[in-house]
C-alpha cells in the first residue's frame, strides 16, 4: 500500500480504460471519427453510424470490458482464497463444466441464445459438484479444494474431448472459437457489467479481510476475521463472476491468472488496492485484446483469447524480469 | 482475566485435559510446558475461543467466550500462531498493520495513529529498520520478530503465544521475552504461552500449566517447577542446579 499511491494508480487505470473503449468505438471496418461516435452515442449523427456504434461496437465493448474485469477480479479472490498466486478461475473446473454445458447445447443443435444458458448450467452444476466433494464432511482446506477442482477439470477435459471427436464437422469450428473463448456475440450488454461492480463492491467491504487471511488462517483469526465464512464468500462470488464471464464469452484463458499477478507486482498485495485494479486492468486487457481481434485479421476475426495471450505473455514477463524482492 | 471452568479439551480422539480449572489475572505469565503432541497449540487455539472445548467454560474478565463476537474478542485477546506464513509479497510494516483489523471499521483505512502504533511496535522487537522490507526476504527469526510486531500493534490484553522464542537467537529470546513480560505485569495484560525451554519458563513465568499425556496441573511455578515433576512431565531425568535465587534445569 506504500509502494505508489493508490488512487494515482486507480485514476490512471480509469482513464486507461476510457482510452481503450474510445479505441473500441472508433476503429473497425468503418472508421468513425471521436466526434461521430460521441454524436451516435447520444443519439444524433446518421443512422447507419448509430446502428454501428449502439447495436454493435458498444455491446460487444461493454462485455469485452465487463468479462475482463470478471476474470481478473475472479482471479484475485481465488488466489486470496487457496492462498496461491497461482490459482486460476478455472482452476475449481468452472471453465470446463461450462464449456461442456455449452458444447453439448452447440451438439444438440440449440438456437445460438441457448449456448451461454448451457455454459452457464454447466459452471453452476461445476462450482456445486468441487464445493459438495472439497467439503466432504470436515472443514475443507485450500490444498482440498485445488485438488478437487484440478481433477474436476481434467474429468471435464475428457468429455470436451469427447464431444470434439463426436462432433459433426460444420460444428468444430464454433466450437474450437467457443473454447479459445469469442466475443463477437455477447448475449447480455449491462448484466455483466452490473454483476462486475456488484461483487466488486461486496470484495471491497472485505478487503481488509483478505489482507488478513493472506498472512495466514491463524493470524486472521486472531485479528477477529470470520475464517468460517470468509472462504465460503470468496469461493462464491468468484464462481458467479466465471460463470457469467464464461457464458459470455467462452473459455477465455490466461487474464484471471495474469492480471492480478501483473497487479500485484506493480502494486503490492493490499486487496483494497489489488481488487478494484484488477477489475480495471482485467477490463482494459481484454477490450484491447478484443479491438484487436476485429482488425488484424479483417474481414476475418480472431478469437480474442488468442490476443489476450500474445499481449499478456511479454508484458508479464517484463514486470516478473524487473521485480526483484527488497 | 482469563478462567477456565471443568475444561476438556480434545483433539482427534486424544484427551488433552479433562475437568481443569484455572485463573489467569492480570500482571500474569502464564507457562504451558509439555511433550510434542501433548496438546499445547490445541489449548491455546481453544482458549483463544478458536475451537470449541469438549466441556466446560472459558470466560474472559466475567464474560464466557461464546458471547463475544470476533471482533471483540480480537480487541481483548491474541494468538500468535507456532509458523508464520507468507505466501504473497508484503512489507513488514504492512503485516504489523493487520494487527489493527479489529480497531478499524470496515470501510476505515489505517490512519496516522495505526502507522504510528505498527511503527512503534516494529521498534519494539528491533525491526524498525526493516519496515519497507519484503517479508518473504526475511530470516526465519526476523519474520518472527515481525509477527510479534503484529500481534502488538493488536494492543491486547490477554497475549496467547505458540512458541514465541522459536527461531529467535538468545538474545532477541530473552529480550523479547523480557519485554513482553514487562508489558504484562506492568498494566492491566496477562501472558499465556507454549514453551519447550523450561529454563525460560522458570525465568519468565510466574505460573505453569503441564499438559502430561491428558491430564493437565496448574499452579505457581515456584511448586510446579520441580526436577522431579519436570522429570516425569518430559521422561527424561533432569536435575535443578541453583544459581542465586533462581533455579537452573540440566540433563
Amino acid at each position: 500500500m506504500f509502494r505508489n499511491a493508490p488512487s494515482l494508480v486507480l485514476t490512471t487505470l480509469a482513464a486507461l480504460a476510457l482510452a481503450a473503449f474510445a479505441l473500441a468505438l472508433t476503429t473497425g471496418s468503418v472508421a468513425l471519427g471521436p466526434g461521430m461516435v460521441a454524436r451516435a452515442l447520444l443519439g444524433f449523427g446518421d443512422e447507419t453510424q448509430r446502428l454501428i456504434v449502439r447495436e454493435l461496437r458498444l455491446p460487444r465493448a461493454l462485455a469485452a470490458f465487463a468479462t475482463g474485469g470478471e476474470l481478473a477480479l475472479a482471479g484475485a479472490l481465488l488466489q486470496v482464497l487457496l492462498r496461491n498466486p497461482l490459482a486460476d478461475p478455472y482452476v475449481v473446473g468452472v471453465s470446463g463444466g461450462a464449456a461442456v454445458g455449452a458444447l453439448v447445447a452447440m451438439l444438440l443443435g440449440a438456437a445460438a441464445w441457448l449456448v451461454p444458458g448451457g455454459a452457464f448450467a454447466g459452471a453452476v452444476v461445476s462450482t456445486a459438484i468441487v464445493f459438495g466433494l472439497a467439503r466432504g464432511r470436515g472443514a475443507w482446506s485450500p490444498m482440498r479444494l485445488l485438488l478437487t477442482g484440478v481433477v474436476v477439470a481434467a474429468g471435464w477435459g475428457a468429455i470436451v474431448a469427447l464431444i470434439l471427436s463426436l462432433a459433426p464437422e460444420t460444428q468444430l469450428r464454433g466450437m474450437l472459437f467457443w473454447l479459445i473463448g469469442d466475443l463477437s456475440s455477447p448475449p447480455m450488454t449491462w448484466t455483466p457489467l452490473a454483476v462486475l461492480l456488484i461483487a466488486l463492491v461486496i470484495a471491497l467491504a472485505f478487503a481488509r479481510d483478505f489482507n488478513a487471511l493472506s498472512r495466514g488462517e491463524t493470524i486472521a483469526a486472531s485479528v477477529g476475521v470470520n475464517v468460517a465464512r470468509l472462504p465460503w464468500l470468496l469461493f462464491g462470488l468468484s464462481a458467479l463472476l466465471t460463470a457469467v464471464a464464461v457464458s459470455v464469452a467462452g473459455a477465455i484463458g490466461f487474464v484471471g491468472l495474469i492480471v492480478p499477478q501483473a497487479v500485484r507486482l506493480m502494486l503490492g498485495n493490499d486487496q483494497r488496492v489489488v481488487l478494484p485494479a484488477s477489475a480495471l486492468g482485467g477490463g482494459v486487457l481484454l477490450l484491447v485484446a478484443d479491438t484487436l481481434a476485429r482488425v488484424v485479421a479483417a474481414p476475418a476475426q480472431l478469437p480474442v483469447g488468442v490476443i489476450t495471450a500474445i499481449i499478456g505473455v511479454p508484458l508479464f514477463l517484463i514486470l516478473l524480469a524487473r521485480d526483484r524482492p527488497r | 482475566m482469563l478462567a477456565a471452568r471443568g475444561l476438556t479439551v480434545e483433539i482427534a480422539g486424544v484427551r488433552v485435559c479433562r475437568d481443569l480449572d484455572f485463573a489467569v489475572e492480570p500482571g500474569q505469565c502464564w507457562a504451558i510446558l509439555g511433550r510434542n503432541g501433548a496438546g499445547k497449540t490445541t489449548l491455546l487455539t481453544t482458549l483463544a475461543g478458536l475451537r470449541a472445548a469438549s466441556a466446560g467454560t472459558i470466560e474472559i474478565d466475567g464474560r464466557p467466550l461464546s458471547s463475544f463476537s470476533p471482533r471483540e474478542l480480537a480487541r481483548v485477546r491474541a494468538l500468535l500462531p507456532q509458523d508464520d506464513s507468507d505466501a504473497f509479497p508484503a512489507t513488514a510494516l504492512e503485516t504489523a498493520l493487520v494487527g489493527r483489523h479489529p480497531h478499524l471499521g470496515r470501510w476505515q483505512w489505517e490512519g496516522a495513529e495505526d502507522l504510528r502504533i505498527a511503527r512503534a511496535a516494529l521498534a519494539a522487537v528491533d525491526m524498525a529498520e526493516a519496515e519497507a522490507r519484503d517479508v518473504r526476504t526475511l530470516s526465519g527469526g526476523e519474520r518472527r520478530r515481525v509477527t510479534l510486531a503484529a500481534m502488538l500493534a493488536q494492543e491486547p490484553r490477554l497475549f496467547l503465544l505458540d512458541e514465541p522464542s522459536s527461531h529467535l537467537d538468545l538474545a532477541h529470546q530473552v529480550a523479547l521475552l523480557d519485554r513482553l513480560v514487562a508489558l504484562a505485569r506492568s498494566g492491566e495484560r496477562a501472558i499465556v504461552m507454549a514453551l519447550h525451554d523450561v529454563n525460560l519458563a522458570a525465568r519468565c513465568c510466574d505460573h505453569v500449566l503441564l499438559l502430561d499425556g491428558g491430564t493437565a496441573t496448574a499452579g505457581p511455578s515456584a511448586a510446579l517447577l520441580t526436577s522431579e515433576r519436570l522429570s516425569a512431565l518430559y521422561g527424561v531425568p533432569l536435575r535443578s542446579l541453583a544459581d542465586g535465587g533462581r533455579s537452573v534445569f540440566v540433563t
